[in-house]
């Protein structure tokens, strides 16, 4: 028989955490980030301080950087704030990317061919109402398969991004074609280009908009409520009378809508063209913001734009000091990592074998 | 006796969060013996049972197999000891044939030899007697079939201490006889059997010893030829104790919910209910006493609309209208009705209540939806709130602290709170004292002798006999989904109560 020894630690739920600690937590998580950063820079032969400044001065520093770094941080706040409502009552959209990209496709569709006969803000807003349109009733299809079927709405909204991936592929090559042959979408007549407002496409102001709205409508409407209790409890939900199914579907709807309105200001305000990776993996990367954030949306504003500094430091990096791009996505990785890591810490606690007997004791 | 002790406890505890399954246990199982573990649902049979197959780690306390100290971190450590647990719901996967399944998990050559699995396991069941066809799915399997499989798992990898969880939940009585014979020849060959069950006539039949469970904590054993069913329901529930509730009389009782020929089946075509009959009086406590999952959740719910009746009527008096029907509507349908029904589930931060939110948000469970605009209205709730903590002390930081963090009995007096606010005429309760300290109980007690004086027909389904025959005025006890009988609770007794719940009265003697 083989003997076993006792485990060197074993892991106990955390029973209740003060904020305090949890905020000590992150910030220790997020020096610890910063650390081991550090330490790769110092691997590679560079100076770590050298480099952060790089980032800092590279994303910041100067007007145009400024304008860049807002530029990526715009539709990843926006795709953030989308997924949250869904996030909250536990429905796992991860389906963002082809929102993104089905709104956008509703946005060009009007860009292409409405561009002359319509007066600018008219189009505009035709565009971007085409936009959240396709957006919502793309993600409505998971939540109807799901409300009826109670299919696994993770696989389906990921399956669904393909196809309408696919789909941009196919327009690209084929209807909206512009020089035959060259398989691209041509520019955007200026009639349908978003306007800049301090010199970043206006979308920055709409999303700033989304944020209050979404933390209003979470936070005190009906809607919200019922989100919410939902994402608790589906079954409290049904003991307080709610509609579970029209739930799920109304709040995919709203969700898909300001996905697809993210995917008509990419389109619109910074690419003025649409092409297949219009959505460049924000649907993911928003993944990431909204649960940093805890799905609280003036903090989504901070976390996006820290994802967008390190995003647009590491770019000027690689000219400054010769580091190659994969770089800043281990930098990136590190500290994505070191974030959900400490929200593990949070949750649960470490007993080692030692303290066991005198916890029992203590207990 | 001491040289063929398999397995043996030394004051094992284990707690989740702030719930203690396991108090201190000590117990031993022996060779060639069948052990049977008693006690109520959630009593920490299975806990305790989980430690030894490797599934939880105990937080405190010794396992001695063999009469060496072990440690079990795994379900394949416990396979090395030679423990091996069937559990509740079988561990098998259906796309597998029964060989394939056997060996899922084992070590052994990179190329898998089938052929030599089947006929060990071939071997295995002629030894004991079973059928069993190594090569069928287990999709194809009735549910005898699947437990028959898993014994063999145990039994292949050389398991000498075998416990079964429930075992016979699933099973028809025929199944079960084959089951107990399986077991019996068994026990023959020297093997360590523990069953876990809270069915009497099985422990009478088939065990030799029995060890009582009680809320976590052990009560004691006794060799099965030495006990009757009567001391071992005493040991499960506990002396009779005076407990000096108040009982009013009831006022002016009249019916307000006839329930005929109720009968429900559940999603996997299990029937929960079968034909239940009874009528609910207005200003009257009724009891619904059984042992835990004879049906009582079924029952609420499908009163309250949140389960489908297969079959049957759920007729509703108010006070001097004419009867309407509640079978197949669902919640929302039966509030518009204007049937104040009130509702205090047995599972309170998982359908009561949401555990995220303060008492304000978990007041707005039932009016959120009043109010123009669709911004949701927190002044009243927030009023209610106030008022409830204030009522029935609940002790809170503060009305928006989330109630997950709040104490067992805080966390009761919220719902209980909530739901009489919305001033019922039926009020259903749930084990409406489960966990709760004996103050909070009596408040609890008072909130729905209050209630029923106010005329409200009052359903307690409980667990506590003791308070049944002392808080309500009637007492409806479940037994397998049926109504065993309706008895007086004034007259009643404790002994007469834990026979009809485990039903080992005549058929038929009590059908109300």
């Amino acid at each position: 028989m083989r003997s076993h020894r006792e485990p060197l630690f074993h892991l106990a739920k955390q029973g209740d955490v003060s904020g305090r600690r949890a905020w000590a937590i992150r910030l220790a998580s997020f020096v610890l980030a910063i650390f081991i950063g550090g330490l790769i820079f110092l691997f590679l032969g560079h100076n770590p301080f050298r480099a952060y400044g790089e980032i800092i001065t590279g994303s910041l520093g100067r007007k145009t950087a400024l304008r860049q770094t807002i530029k990526i941080a715009v539709p990843l706040l926006g795709t953030a704030l989308a997924i949250a409502p869904c996030f909250k009552m536990r429905f796992w959209n991860i389906g963002a990317e082809g929102q993104i990209t089905a709104g956008a496709i509703g946005a060009t569709f009007f860009a292409l061919n409405y561009a002359n006969r319509l007066p600018s803000p008219l189009l505009l807003t035709i565009m971007g109402l085409s936009g959240v349109l396709c957006g919502a009733l793309w993600a409505l299809i998971p939540a109807i398969f799901k409300a009826r079927w109670g299919t696994n709405e993770t696989l389906f909204t990921l399956m669904m991004n393909y196809i309408v991936i696919g789909m941009v592929k196919y327009l690209q090559g084929g209807p909206w074609e512009g020089k035959p042959g060259s398989q691209i979408i041509p520019n955007f007549n200026n009639a349908a280009v978003l306007p800049k407002v301090l010199g970043v496409h206006c979308g920055w102001i709409m999303v700033l908009i989304l944020t209050l709205f979404i933390f209003i409508y979470m936070n005190y409407s009906k809607h919200g409520y019922e989100i919410s209790v939902i994402g608790e409890s589906p079954k409290t939900a049904r003991y307080a009378g709610m509609d579970v199914g029209r739930v799920t579907r109304r709040t995919m709807m709203l969700s898909g809508g300001m996905c697809g309105l993210v995917g008509y200001m990419v389109a619109s305000g910074a690419n003025m063209t649409l092409y297949h990776n219009v959505a460049d993996g924000v649907g993911f990367t928003a993944i990431t913001v909204a649960w940093l954030s805890q799905l609280n949306p003036f903090a989504m504003i901070a976390i996006s734009l820290l994802l967008a500094i390190l995003d647009k430091g590491a770019g000027t990096l690689q000219t400054a000091m010769q580091v190659p791009t994969s770089i800043s996505d281990i930098i990136t990785g590190i500290f994505l990592f070191c974030m959900l890591a400490c929200e593990f810490f949070i949750n649960y606690r470490i007993l080692f074998s030692g303290g066991r007997k005198k916890e029992a004791k203590e207990g | 006796m001491a040289d063929n002790c398999a397995v043996e406890l030394r004051k094992v505890s284990k707690a989740f969060g702030n719930v203690v399954a396991n108090d201190n246990i000590d117990l031993k199982i022996y060779k060639g013996e069948i052990l049977s573990l008693l006690g109520e649902n959630g009593s920490g049979k299975t806990t305790l049972m989980n430690m030894l197959s490797g599934i939880y780690y105990p937080d405190s306390g010794e396992i001695l197999v063999n009469g060496q100290q072990v440690t079990i971190t795994s379900p394949r450590d416990a396979f090395e000891y030679g423990i091996g647990m069937i559990h509740q719901h079988f561990k098998l996967i259906d796309v597998l044939s029964a060989a394939e399944n056997v060996v899922l998990g084992l070590e052994g050559p990179a190329l898998l030899d089938l052929k030599a699995v089947s006929a060990r396991m071939s071997e295995i069941a002629r030894r004991y007697n079973f059928a069993m066809d190594p090569a069928k799915k287990v999709y194809d399997m009735s549910v005898s079939e699947k437990q028959t499989l898993e014994i063999i798992k145990v039994l292949y990898r050389g398991a000498d201490i075998l416990i079964l969880d429930e075992p016979t939940a699933v099973l028809t009585p025929q199944e079960t006889q084959r089951l107990f014979e399986i077991l019996r020849s068994m026990k023959e060959n020297g093997k360590a059997i523990v069953i876990i069950t809270h069915k009497l006539h099985e422990v009478m039949e088939l065990a030799d010893r029995v060890c009582v469970l009680r809320k976590g904590c052990f009560v004691g054993e006794r060799q099965v030829s030495e006990v009757t069913p009567q001391i071992m329901t005493d040991m499960m529930v506990g002396r009779q104790v005076t407990l000096n509730i108040d009982r009013p009389e009831p006022v002016e009782p009249e019916p307000r919910l006839r329930v005929r020929d109720l009968t429900v089946v559940n999603a996997e075509g299990i029937t929960k209910l079968d034909r239940v009959n009874f009528t609910a009086m207005g200003g009257e406590i009724l009891g619904i006493a059984g042992i835990a999952g004879s049906g009582q959740k079924e029952l609420l719910e499908t009163i309250a609309g949140l389960q489908p009746a297969a079959g049957g009527s759920i007729l509703y008096t108010p006070k001097g209208q004419p009867p309407m029907e509640l079978a197949g509507k669902h919640p929302m349908q039966i509030k518009a009705a204007g049937v104040a029904m009130a509702f205090v589930p047995e599972d309170r931060l998982g359908m009561g209540l949401v555990g995220g939110m303060g008492m304000t948000g978990n007041m707005m469970l039932r009016s959120w939806r009043q109010g123009k605009g669709a911004f949701v209205h927190r002044r009243e709730p927030g009023a209610l709130a106030t008022q409830v903590k204030e009522d029935l002390e609940v002790v809170t930081p503060d009305i928006d602290y989330p109630v997950r963090r709040l104490s067992g009995g805080n966390v009761q007096k919220v719902l209980v709170g909530r739901e009489i606010a919305s001033a019922p005429s039926v009020l259903m309760t749930a084990y409406a004292v489960r966990g709760l300290d004996i103050n909070t109980s009596y408040t609890i007690y008072h909130l729905l002798n209050q209630q029923k004086q106010k005329g409200v027909a009052v359903i307690f389904v409980g667990e506590d006999l003791d308070v049944l025959l002392e808080l309500c005025d009637r007492i409806l006890v479940l037994y397998d989904g049926k109504v065993s009988g309706i008895v007086e609770a004034r007259t009643a007794t404790k002994d007469q109560l834990g026979l009809m719940m485990t039903r080992l009265q005549e058929e038929g003697e009590t059908d109300a």
